[in-house]
């Protein structure tokens, strides 16, 4: 696992509260772990600030699993 | 309109004392101090180091992380004191109409900690602003009520009074209000307050409002005494079930007293001075009388605001002194706040219980740290001076007055059928 998938897993575990296993590349905030839209919202937050980057609002919308997450960041962080 | 009779059923409390009901009345009927040194934050550079903070409270054992981690400390509180309530009053579904259920709750700040960080991240970024998503939801005051109507369901009338320090009262009087009006057949209320941080110590020794007795913590809420020199804040929460009579007799409910009158007035004078000679108080103390369509002579004890200041402890003794004559000298007074500190807007609610408990046991929680008579004040009166004092209690009247000039007090009674 790559080092930003490391820090996105253990951003999501720290903030939902979910545990180490749940955190897989299928998961779904919303649907597999809890979150509700404002959880989303300080999810993508912490990804900008631990990553140094800018998430634009129509990008972060298509931020919806843990995996697209990570894609996203490996593809974007600074 | 007849208006309906509104007993209390149930009471939560979280306290410099004790963190349930019991153990809050045990500290109190004890003579215990709540004040220490402040751990919540280094104030070390503060002019007052100590204050009354809630001891041994682990969110954890009340809330799993994530969902404590979106609520203040206040909205927090609130949630522990309402489930202690919900549960002494036996509320279970099935027992009441959700929808006329309501939660009508204290808090003279919300959330102070929450609002202090937040505003310190931003100032230490570099502009952008990173603002949590939960920073709204969880400093805004009247999220208290929020929670608590989520986590129960209760659907009826819901939201949060704002007077400072008489916001509790102010709620327990809106309550009151509300189900003798036939608005609502039960209501949680109270009050929650969390402002021991470096925003609330600093911004009350600005004001030159708190005691500065760094070197006794235990001794400085000193209410009526000569040497009394500030508040000392303090932290926590307190809940009261009300409910309609028939509806708490038909469900079989304990009943701890009535509540017979709530009283309000404006001092209508300075934003932080009392009234020197206590007119608001003088009148809240009339309205509540009136309201209760009593004799001053029925009154027992009265649990007053009493807060340790120089100027607010001799203005309320004048104004009761004024209102009650000679029977002033048969009351019990006390001021709990020299044992639990001042909770700001969650302090009518724990003061409400205290004479709640009063009425209920027969018995005056003392008003610690009396050291030296102030020759301010009618050495006639019984303030219940450092031990607690055994008497029938049949009416109980507590006050408590708030920055901005509100006063508010409130009547509860032995309850007879």
């Amino acid at each position: 696992m790559s080092e930003i998938a490391e820090k996105v897993k253990a951003i999501i575990i720290d903030k939902l509260g979910v545990e180490e296993s749940e955190v897989t590349p299928e998961a779904s905030f919303t649907n597999d772990l809890g979150a509700d839209s404002l959880d989303t919202v300080e999810l993508i937050m912490e990804f900008e600030k631990e990553f140094n980057v800018s998430i634009p609002d129509d990008q972060a919308e298509n931020i919806a699993t843990v995996g697209q997450a990570v894609s996203y960041l490996e593809e974007h962080a600074k | 309109m007849e208006l309906k009779r509104v007993v209390v059923t149930g009471l939560g409390a979280l306290t410099p004392l004790g963190n349930t009901v019991s153990e809050y009345w045990t500290g109190l009927t004890n003579g215990v101090s709540g004040a220490a040194p402040i751990t919540r934050f280094d104030a070390s550079k503060f002019k007052t180091q100590f204050a009354c903070e809630v001891k041994g409270y682990v969110p954890e054992n009340y809330f799993d992380r994530k969902e404590a981690r979106k609520m203040d400390l206040f909205s927090q509180f609130a949630l522990v004191v309402a489930d202690e309530a919900v549960q002494d009053a036996n509320l279970v579904e099935g027992n009441y109409d959700p929808d006329r259920v309501g939660v009508i709750w204290g808090s003279g700040i919300g959330g102070l900690r929450t609002f202090q960080e937040e505003c310190v991240n931003f100032a230490n970024g570099d502009g952008t602003p990173r603002f949590n998503p939960f920073f709204i939801p969880k400093m805004i005051a009247d999220i208290s009520a929020g929670h608590i109507s989520i986590k129960y369901g209760f659907r009826g009338p819901n939201f949060v009074t704002v007077s400072a320090c008489a916001s509790a009262t102010n709620a327990i009087i809106d309550s009151f209000n509300y189900i003798r009006l036939g608005m609502a057949d039960v209501v949680v209320t109270g009050g929650s307050e969390a402002a021991v941080t470096e925003a609330g110590i600093g911004g009350f020794n600005a004001l030159k409002a708190l005691s500065e007795r760094n070197d006794s913590p235990e001794s400085a809420s000193r209410p009526f005494d000569k040497d009394r020199d500030g508040f000392v804040l303090g932290e926590g929460a307190g809940a009261l079930i009300l409910e309609e009579y028939e509806h708490a007799k038909a469900r079989g409910a304990k009943i701890y007293a009535e509540v017979i009158g709530g009283g309000m007035s404006a001092d209508a004078y300075h934003i932080t001075a009392p009234h020197p000679e206590g007119l608001g108080a003088l009148n809240v103390m009339k309205n509540v009388l009136r309201d209760a369509n009593i004799r001053p002579e029925e009154v027992d004890y009265i649990n007053v605001h009493g807060t340790s200041t120089p100027l607010g402890d001799v203005s309320e003794v004048k104004a009761i002194q004024t209102v009650f004559g000679d029977h002033a000298y048969n009351l019990n007074i006390s001021s709990t706040k020299s044992m639990t500190g001042h909770l700001l807007g969650a302090a009518g609610a724990i003061e409400a219980i205290a004479s709640i408990m009063a009425v209920r046991n027969n018995i005056v929680p003392p008003t610690i740290n009396h050291f030296t008579d102030d020759e301010s004040f009618d050495s006639r009166l019984n303030f219940t001076f450092n031990k607690a004092q055994e008497r029938e209690v049949k009416v109980a009247l507590s006050n408590t007055f708030g920055f901005g000039g509100h006063n508010t007090s409130v009547l509860f009674r032995q309850f007879i059928d």
